[in-house]
């Protein structure tokens, strides 16, 4: 039996819940339970008419069944029925049921509604409120249908009780909640904000937060509040502890409207009016200045409603952050916090000091207490509190203190709950990454924290270190010296062999001459984990291996034996079997220079925002990262990889980044986004595109060496054209085309912004060239257009159609490529270029860029074989001083043989063996197509060796045709 | 504030009170993972932890733990005072409350969170006034009851009757 039955006891209910607590078992509850249904189900059927305090008990026992856990699936009308009772306590019991047991049955509602309506106008306040409890606890779209528009007149009403008042405020603010749409201030605005100065203290206590709620949404309609609040909180504040009777709490004045009201003024900047600004910042200097008073009572209440006061007042003043001295004496007494005996104040001291670091006028003072803080984070013995500790170092931490935090959070990394392991290590990496002076430091701490947190260091985390290591050359030998030293442990984990196998993969070389990590003990290091490893990263080593062919030639045997093996070339794994077997045959067939250009270092990655930080931003969710960072990362910025872009984008890591599924995301799959090859493809299909190009480019491939492979290299020439190159360069030829007078395909253009790839074929008088656009940045290029122009009389002399099929698309997305085909008809012999000019939008700003492109006579030869008797006998018939062309210069290029047959073939011209009785010459013969006619052209090559001199003969039918070939050919050698 | 709970150490709900709106199933799993949360923690912790995107606020008195979930702007302190009033209020009108009180009086348990706090927000912090408005509330019906056995057979007609709403 209860101790207390004070009012109405209702002795059956009791009776009721006393089985239902001596039942032994569950099941014994729930047989109880079923026969109190079946009875209350029972009565409420039955013809005799229940009185009201019956009806009251059944509908009491089943709110009571209820909130054990049982469903209850009748009674509901019951319930209405006593709302309309006019005994108070079978009301009250109505009402309750409603509350807690919502019916979304319409003629139910229409009931529940009426019955609200009727006692919020029987003008008894008592009745009033309970209606107003009901709408507040129920909140439904209905209620506020019904009710929005009433209890604004209620709650403004002059003649309206004061319970009533508070009851109404908070009943609209739960409707405000659910159905904004349908409350409705306007006209009753100013009435609501004057509650603030009510008499009653209940009533602005209860209006406050409505008032709080409706200037966040609405700032400007209630942005008087700012003085009205300002006011009250000084008269509080002012106040002795015994002025405002029942509304202090343990010798603290009104502790919770207090809180309020400064929770209230954080919805608005500080107050304009220097009075209202000043009596404010006079009433946070006493809260502050109350808080160091000894305490008026040794109980826990009072300094808890104290130091909430506090709390709320530092929170004020971090938003408004803009007094230095407020901002500093708030860190200072927050630090007496971080050792008071209370764990709940060292909790909120932390939590609190956090949102102080971010501000730089109290960086400094919360600076002070690192080693308050280091030691919570080691000795606190609740994780929570830990965890704040740990939320702190990483706020609080810039360049003088980045290495001693770091070396903090990794030694408690080890022992660290596994719930906060992850967001720890997010939280190193980025700490290691910002403040990173000397980049071996860097290396070292996310080794380390491989090494002790491996399951927990995310894809970014080890990506990230790559990207950093790529990009910085200083500490490329320092990283692989020291993943090779970690690889040494026996037992490593595996984001290490990941690390290391591209680190070495990449810059095992610099690591080679020391005979303890030769290639060969690299390489078995390596591969002695491999079996333990998952499929991608399987992939990973396999292609680090392919890498280590091309670093080590001596390797290439022991490796390519690896290859072959049944479990690599014959794996079940998809990807991993297409690895072996491409990398097997690309190290067989493809000569060293090419090798050295498909498995070519890295370059560069473009600085993007760290992918580590976007994670922990996604992981606490918006606005959770602390805001240092971010204004950190403006101020010390890109400091890291300094070097901005550089080189050209190989979209390696943000193709990784969005964590594709497929694990071609490494070493080789990264070289997909390479100049010629379209959408990013997989390493294999990039093989496949160096072969194709190499088959008709050149039918030997051996020769080919200048030719295609100068196209995977990042092209050094061109780099000095900038987007600002708003004219081509006037010499005859600029530096790229000049490159193009032997061969049809490469890269034509490449700056920050755009790569432009061509790729061009010829037959007779007609030409087709493909040009590839591609986009290197992560920012669409808009209103992009393409224009092809032929200066001058060249004009007549060739037909270029820009008739791309279709024009370009106006938009380039980022790290996308387009393709445009350029149909060229060669009229009649011509020397000028034709003009290439791009234009698009690249954030903002316009980018104007003006090419020649590389279309020359030379291109539409047609190689002639013929007999050393032929030769000379037209050789002779060209005898006419015009026909003849003759230069003599100086060697630029290598004089070696094949290199120079192979120019010679690019050329377009047959190459005659046994013509020139002295076999150190080079003749070739060709015809020029054009569409009026043909011209017959002749050519010899003289290199004299010793003086690295040439001799250039050109004879040809047309006079124009001499000059102009003796002036390309001439740059070619 | 979301919503309270009121739980034994044996985990067994008392009150649970919600602000906002949520399906019995959602109320259901919430209760049941907060309960073994906080039954998990040990005496000394600190009276706050996250928990999903809420804080938690919650405090042991006797066998009964109250638990508060607020939102992130929230204050934590205060909120504990909340709690601490609360059970001041249950302890003066029940007379030094135990758990048994909030178990065959649970009805009177919401009235007088009714009271204090509505739509999850204080509406009245003092004391006396809300122990005067539930008072009030008892007089009512023990007036009523009174009168019944005055006057056998006659029912009080109308709520604005004056001898019904007596003012105390």
């Amino acid at each position: 039996m209860p101790a207390v039955s004070k009012g109405d006891g209702m002795r059956g209910l009791a009776v009721f819940i006393s089985d239902i607590r001596n039942c032994k078992s569950k099941e014994a509850e729930i047989k109880r339970i079923n026969k109190e249904l079946a009875n209350i189900r029972s009565k409420f059927k039955g013809d005799k008419a229940l009185d009201g305090y019956s009806k009251k008990k059944y509908v009491c026992k089943l709110l009571f069944i209820f909130l054990l856990g049982h469903d209850i699936d009748f009674g509901h009308m019951e319930a209405v029925n006593l709302l309309s009772s006019n005994k108070y306590t079978e009301k009250q019991i109505g009402y309750l049921f409603i509350s807690v047991l919502v019916n979304s049955n319409s003629e139910l509602i229409r009931l529940i509604n009426n019955a609200i309506k009727n006692d919020l106008s029987s003008r008894n306040p008592t009745f009033m409120c309970l209606a107003l409890h009901c709408i507040a606890n129920v909140g439904s779209r209905e209620m506020a249908e019904a009710f929005a528009s009433e209890i604004p007149r209620i709650l403004v009403a002059g003649d309206t009780m004061d319970s009533v008042k508070q009851s109404a405020a908070l009943c609209l603010l739960r409707l405000y909640k659910t159905s904004p749409d349908l409350v409705l201030m306007g006209e009753w605005t100013s009435r609501v904000v004057h509650l603030l100065n009510d008499q009653h203290m209940g009533v602005v206590t209860a209006a406050i937060s409505l008032i709080t709620c409706l200037s966040q949404k609405n700032p400007d309609e209630f942005k008087t509040c700012v003085s009205l609040a300002v006011s009250r909180l000084s008269r509080i504040v002012s106040s002795a502890s015994t002025d405002l009777q029942d509304y202090t709490y343990y010798f603290v004045p009104a502790p919770w409207l207090s809180c309020k009201l400064l929770r209230l003024l954080q919805c608005y900047p500080p107050p304009e009016d220097g009075a209202v600004k000043g009596r404010l910042v006079e009433c946070l200097e006493t809260i502050l200045n109350k808080a160091q008073e000894p305490p008026k009572s040794k109980k826990v209440q009072h300094s808890n409603a104290k130091n909430a006061i506090l709390f709320e007042a530092i929170s004020l003043i971090i938003h408004y952050d803009s007094e230095p001295n407020l901002l500093v004496r708030a860190c200072n007494q927050l630090g007496q916090f971080l050792q008071h005996r209370e764990t709940n104040l060292r909790y909120l001291a932390l939590e609190s000091m956090c949102t102080l670091a971010s501000s730089e006028f109290s960086h400094e003072a919360v600076k002070t207490h690192i080693e308050t803080v280091i030691n919570a984070l080691k000795t606190e013995r609740d994780v929570s509190v830990r965890q704040r500790a740990a939320d702190l170092l990483y706020a609080m931490c810039d360049r003088s203190n980045a290495k001693q935090i770091v070396a903090e959070m990794l030694s408690y990394l080890e022992t660290a709950d596994y719930s906060i392991r992850e967001e720890m290590v997010l939280k190193v990496a980025i700490l290691a990454e910002k403040y990173a002076v000397d980049y071996s430091w860097y290396v070292d701490t996310i080794l380390n924290l491989i090494r002790i947190a491996g399951d927990y260091v995310s894809e970014e985390v080890w990506y990230r270190v790559i990207q950093i290591v790529i990009n910085r050359d200083d500490v490329q030998g320092y990283a692989a010296k020291t993943v090779f030293e970690a690889l040494q442990a026996p037992a490593c984990h595996e984001n290490m062999v990941k690390v290391g196998g591209y680190i070495l993969g990449e810059f095992g070389n610099l690591i080679a001459g020391d005979p303890r990590s030769s290639p060969l003990v690299q390489f078995n290091l390596l591969h002695s984990k491999f079996h333990l490893c998952s499929v991608p990263t399987r992939a990973l080593l396999l292609s680090a291996y392919i890498k280590f062919i091309n670093l080590f030639p001596e390797t290439k045997a022991t490796i390519q034996e690896v290859l072959r093996c049944d479990s690599q070339i014959r794996n079940s794994d998809v990807e991993l079997q297409q690895r072996a077997v491409e990398y097997l045959k690309l190290s067989s067939i493809a000569s060293t220079d090419v090798l050295a250009t498909v498995l070519e270092e890295m370059p560069p990655f473009p600085e993007r925002e760290s992918s580590i930080l976007a994670k922990l931003k996604k992981k606490k969710g918006p606005g959770a990262v602390s805001v240092p960072d971010l204004e950190d990362g403006k101020r010390e910025g890109g400091e890291l990889n300094g070097g901005g872009e550089r080189g050209p984008d190989s979209a390696a890591m943000s193709a990784s980044n969005a964590s594709t599924p497929s694990p071609s995301a490494d070493l080789l799959g990264m070289r997909s986004a390479a100049p010629m090859s379209a959408a990013p493809t997989s390493a294999g299909s990039l093989l496949v595109d160096v072969f194709s190009e190499a088959g008709p480019a050149a039918p030997s491939a051996a020769v080919n060496d200048d030719g295609f492979l100068r196209d995977l290299e990042p092209p050094t020439e061109t780099s000095g054209l900038s987007s600002e190159l708003q004219t081509p360069v006037d010499s005859p030829f600029n530096a790229s085309s000049r490159r193009f007078v032997c061969k049809n395909n490469g890269v034509l253009f490449e700056n920050q912004l755009l790569q432009i790839g061509i790729k061009s074929e010829y037959r007779q008088n007609l030409g087709r060239m493909y040009l590839f656009y591609g986009n290197k940045t992560s920012v669409q290029f808009a209103s992009f257009t393409t224009t092809v122009s032929c200066p001058g009389e060249l004009q007549s002399h060739i037909l270029s159609i820009l008739r791309a099929t279709k024009p370009v698309e106006p938009v380039v997305e980022g790290g996308a490529q387009i393709q445009q085909v350029l149909n060229i008809e060669c009229l009649t012999d011509f020397s000028e270029a034709p003009l290439l000019n791009i234009k698009f939008r690249y954030g903002g700003a316009l980018q104007n860029l003006s090419l020649k492109l590389p279309v020359t006579i030379n291109k539409f030869f047609q190689p002639t074989e013929m007999t050393s008797h032929d030769f000379f006998q037209r050789w002779k018939q060209l005898s006419q001083p015009q026909q003849e062309a003759q230069k003599i210069f100086k060697a630029n290029h290598s004089m070696d043989t094949e290199v120079l047959k192979a120019k010679l073939l690019g050329l377009g011209t047959a190459l005659l063996d046994d013509v020139d009785p002295n076999p150190e010459n080079y003749v070739c013969a060709g015809v020029i197509q054009t569409k009026g006619q043909q011209v017959g052209c002749l050519l010899r090559l003289e290199p004299n060796g010793q003086a690295q001199m040439y001799r250039l003969t050109l004879r040809c039918s047309k006079d124009s045709v001499s000059l102009r070939l003796c002036e390309l050919l001439a740059q070619q050698f | 504030m979301q919503f309270m709970l009121l739980f034994s150490r044996q985990g067994k709900l008392r009150l649970q009170k919600w602000y906002v709106p949520l399906s019995d199933k959602e109320k259901k799993k919430i209760t049941r993972e907060l309960v073994q949360t906080v039954l998990a923690r040990k005496p000394k912790m600190c009276s706050f932890l996250e928990w999903r995107d809420l804080k938690v606020v919650y405090k042991r008195y006797a066998s009964l733990y109250f638990c508060c979930a607020i939102e992130h702007q929230d204050n934590e302190l205060i909120t504990l005072e909340i709690i601490h009033r609360y059970v001041e209020l249950l302890d003066k009108y029940f007379g030094s409350v135990c758990e048994l009180d909030i178990i065959f009086n649970f009805e009177k348990a919401y009235f007088i969170l009714d009271e204090f706090l509505l739509g999850g927000e204080p509406q009245e912090t003092s004391k006396k006034t809300v122990l005067k408005a539930i008072e009030q509330a008892d007089l009512l019906q023990e007036n009523v009851d009174f009168q019944m056995r005055l006057f056998a057979g006659t029912v009080c007609e109308s709520p604005n009757n004056p001898r019904c709403s007596v003012e105390h």
